[in-house]
């Protein structure tokens, strides 16, 4: 029983860390239908930012929580410029080209920013400092809940609600769902469709640097290629969930997340990776709506 | 002054994002920071100078947009002359021909290495470019079939000690099996999700040559891959070198003959087709499934076909040769060279093959510059260094010579 928990949590947790980044994913694919390639990099580059300015302040003798803060914050804000910045550079200029222009476009993105934080920081395993504090209210359970787990959960599921709420009641937040909706007929109402993308680029990027450190720290390395398996397998999660779909991709990343910790725990952990793609590969397939996304009609 | 206001404020921003991953570099075993403030410096100036080139090149191309609206047909510059010169052509042909046929005679073993390299890169290309360039079908898990073809090798000589003449056959057969076993499945989806599923089985491909260690040897990988015996002659090191190298021309030769003949075969019509719009050559009658299989499958075959050689050239196979950024960089060749186009795929080859090694200070780059230059290319040359050429009919010829008078 204590393994099916244990195996139950860590499920949960690497599905809200899916959950985070699959987020990006579906928000920007319902506005642009791009498969926004370089998502997992900026993610990545979050981890490397953090890492850079924990170092920094640890060197400087900072409290761990505050240090933590500090490095969210920083990873968040500079992972979002590099989003808007991406955005602008490699996607802006092909809005009106052919479907497959933007798509290779962002795989070269992705690879260039690998590429880059490989040759500017390391391309070996880099360690990332320790910054989760103990929690007291942990000690009875601390053998199946790591304090860096439970804070990945406590953290990401706030994240969500607060994108729901924004999503659902800003001002922003609907020029978002209309532009997603109907990006003509939201122009005419004058919402500014290349504001409205960017700002979809800002959020999604902030949010995969929040799973980027929250991960770093968890695990207790990163390395410039995380960002493309944990990328894919958030796009598995968000094509699960429905791509486009806001609570399928929260949804998506959960399910995802428990099927790879019960796939790796009771058939084999040497496929782990296999799992996801395999579900991938399934989905598309039978059911490419996802679990709650519409079925898209097409018109000739 | 605008162009230097904005230039400058974009050099300041850039200098803003790179400055905690360029200026500062963690060192952990020492714990220290390395403080790297020149970093910062190069990336002012060339952030300065490259958005003003931007700006310029992005001038350019809303020029070039503007003239291809007014819908001229058929732009006459140097550049379409000179292609569309028959004789010029030709020559061109076998210029290029005769050095790649005397250029095992003048340079050393470990050119005649490269050269080998950049012809397989060359099957490659041109063996992708058939289902991303003619059919339009993006597949991002090129380096799996390609896998397949020098693993098939690999285990039949380990295994039954088969040679390089019988695997090759085996490793195409093998690897076009693979090519339509994967696209039967894939060949109703669209566009991206397409690209994505077709990374999925690269992924498990790759995944699967890791883990199944029994067979494969995981990442340890097989070694000792025989070179293809010429006769019975004992030959050098360097001599077989030589004789993989012309086989491998051979190969690519006839890569590139028939593909230059499929293109505008009825086959190679409707992969066009089907790339330039699907349900509207569906209703013109094409069988738009059996145009992808066939496509998918020839594409899977050449791949596999690269790879016996690719086995055969290096005499030691991994799983690492075959990751996502090789298939990445497969697909930077079409791109560079130009979708659809059979030419392109020799520059853009070359390019990726060659640049690293002869410009020795850019090789450490090259992956990075290979992704900026997919999407600088996308932006501003979509259709590739060396666009392809759809067939031109005449009236007058097809009326014969009344029409002429």
């Amino acid at each position: 029983m204590d393994g099916f928990i244990e195996l139950f949590l860590s499920g949960i947790t690497r599905g809200s860390i899916y959950a985070l980044i699959a987020l990006g994913y579906t928000m920007v694919y319902g506005i642009i239908e791009l498969i926004n390639f370089a998502h997992g990099e900026i993610y990545m580059i979050g981890s490397f930012v953090a890492l850079v300015v924990a170092s920094l302040l640890g060197l400087a003798g900072f409290p761990m929580l505050g240090i933590l803060c500090v490095a969210i914050l920083v990873a968040t804000l500079w992972s979002a410029a590099y989003g808007f910045t991406v955005e602008k550079m490699a996607y802006r200029p092909l809005r009106d080209a052919s479907r497959l222009s933007p798509l290779i476009s962002a795989i070269g993105m992705s690879v260039f920013l690998q590429n880059y934080i490989s040759l500017a920081q390391t391309s070996d395993f880099q360690v990332f400092p320790y910054l989760i504090p103990e929690f007291e209210f942990l000690e009875p359970i601390a053998h199946i809940l790591a304090p860096s787990a439970f804070l990945i959960i406590v953290t990401s599921l706030l994240v969500m609600l607060a994108l729901s709420l924004f999503i659902k009641f800003t001002r922003l937040g609907k020029a978002m769902r209309a532009t997603a909706q109907n990006r003509t007929m939201a122009t005419l109402l004058g919402i500014n469709p290349d504001t409205i993308i960017s700002m979809t680029f800002i959020i999604g990027s902030a949010l995969a640097a929040i799973g980027g450190v929250l991960i770093a720290s968890h695990t207790g390395v990163t390395k410039f290629n995380i960002g493309f398996i944990a990328g894919i397998k958030a796009f598995t999660a968000a094509v699960l969930g429905g791509i486009g779909s806001i609570p399928g991709a929260m949804l998506g990343g959960f399910v995802l997340g428990l099927c790879e910790s019960f796939g790796a725990g009771y058939i084999s952990s040497d496929y782990e990776d296999v799992f996801a793609f395999a579900i991938l590969i399934l989905i598309l397939l039978f059911r490419p709506s996802g679990l709650m996304g519409r079925a898209p009609v097409q018109k000739v | 002054m605008y162009l230097i206001k904005r230039s400058l404020l974009v050099s300041i921003w850039f200098v803003l994002l790179t400055l905690p991953l360029l200026a500062v570099k963690v060192d952990t075993t020492n714990e220290t920071l390395i403080w790297r403030w020149e970093n910062m410096l190069y990336v002012a100036v060339s952030a300065f100078v490259l958005y003003m080139l931007w700006l310029l090149a992005m001038r350019w191309r809303s020029r070039q947009r503007r003239s291809e609206e007014l819908a001229q047909p058929r732009v006459h510059n140097l550049y379409s002359t000179i292609t569309d010169n028959k004789v010029i052509v030709g020559a061109f042909n076998l210029i290029l021909l005769a050095i790649l046929v005397l250029l095992p005679l003048l340079s050393s073993g470990y050119q005649i290495n490269i050269w080998t390299t950049a012809l397989i890169y060359v099957i490659l290309g041109l063996g992708l470019n058939i289902v991303v360039g003619f059919a339009g079908q993006l597949v991002l898990g090129y380096a799996a079939f390609y896998a397949v073809g020098a693993y098939t090798f690999g285990l039949l000589h380990q295994n039954f000690g088969v040679g390089f003449w019988v695997a090759l056959p085996c490793g195409a057969a093998v690897a076009g099996f693979f090519g339509i076993l994967v696209s039967l499945p894939v060949i109703r989806l669209r566009g991206d999700y397409l690209a994505i599923v077709t990374l999925g089985f690269g992924e498990i491909t790759r995944l699967v040559l890791e883990n199944w260690i029994e067979v494969t040897n995981g990442p340890g990988g097989i070694s000792n891959i025989p070179r293809p015996a010429l006769f019975n002659l004992e030959l050098s090191d360097t001599g077989t070198a030589v004789w993989v190298y012309y086989i491998v021309l051979l190969f690519m030769l006839i890569a590139f003959i028939s593909l230059l003949r499929l293109k505008n075969s009825r086959v190679g019509r409707s992969w066009i087709a089907v790339s330039e719009d699907e349900t509207a050559s569906e209703v013109m009658g094409i069988n738009t499934t059996w145009a992808k299989l066939t496509a998918f499958a020839l594409s899977a075959v050449w791949a596999g076909i690269a790879g016996v050689l690719f086995a055969t050239k290096t005499r030691f196979i991994n799983p690492d040769s075959f990751t996502f950024m090789d298939s990445a960089l497969f697909l930077c060749i079409v791109v560079l060279g130009g979708m659809g186009s059979v030419y392109g795929m020799l520059l853009g080859a070359f390019a990726i093959a060659l640049l690293p090694e002869y410009l020795r200070a850019f090789s450490e780059y090259r992956m990075l510059l290979f992704g900026a230059a997919m999407v600088l290319m996308m932006i501003f040359r979509p259709q590739g260094l060396i666009p392809p050429k759809a067939r031109q009919y005449r009236v007058s010829k097809l009326l014969g010579k009344e029409a002429q008078s």
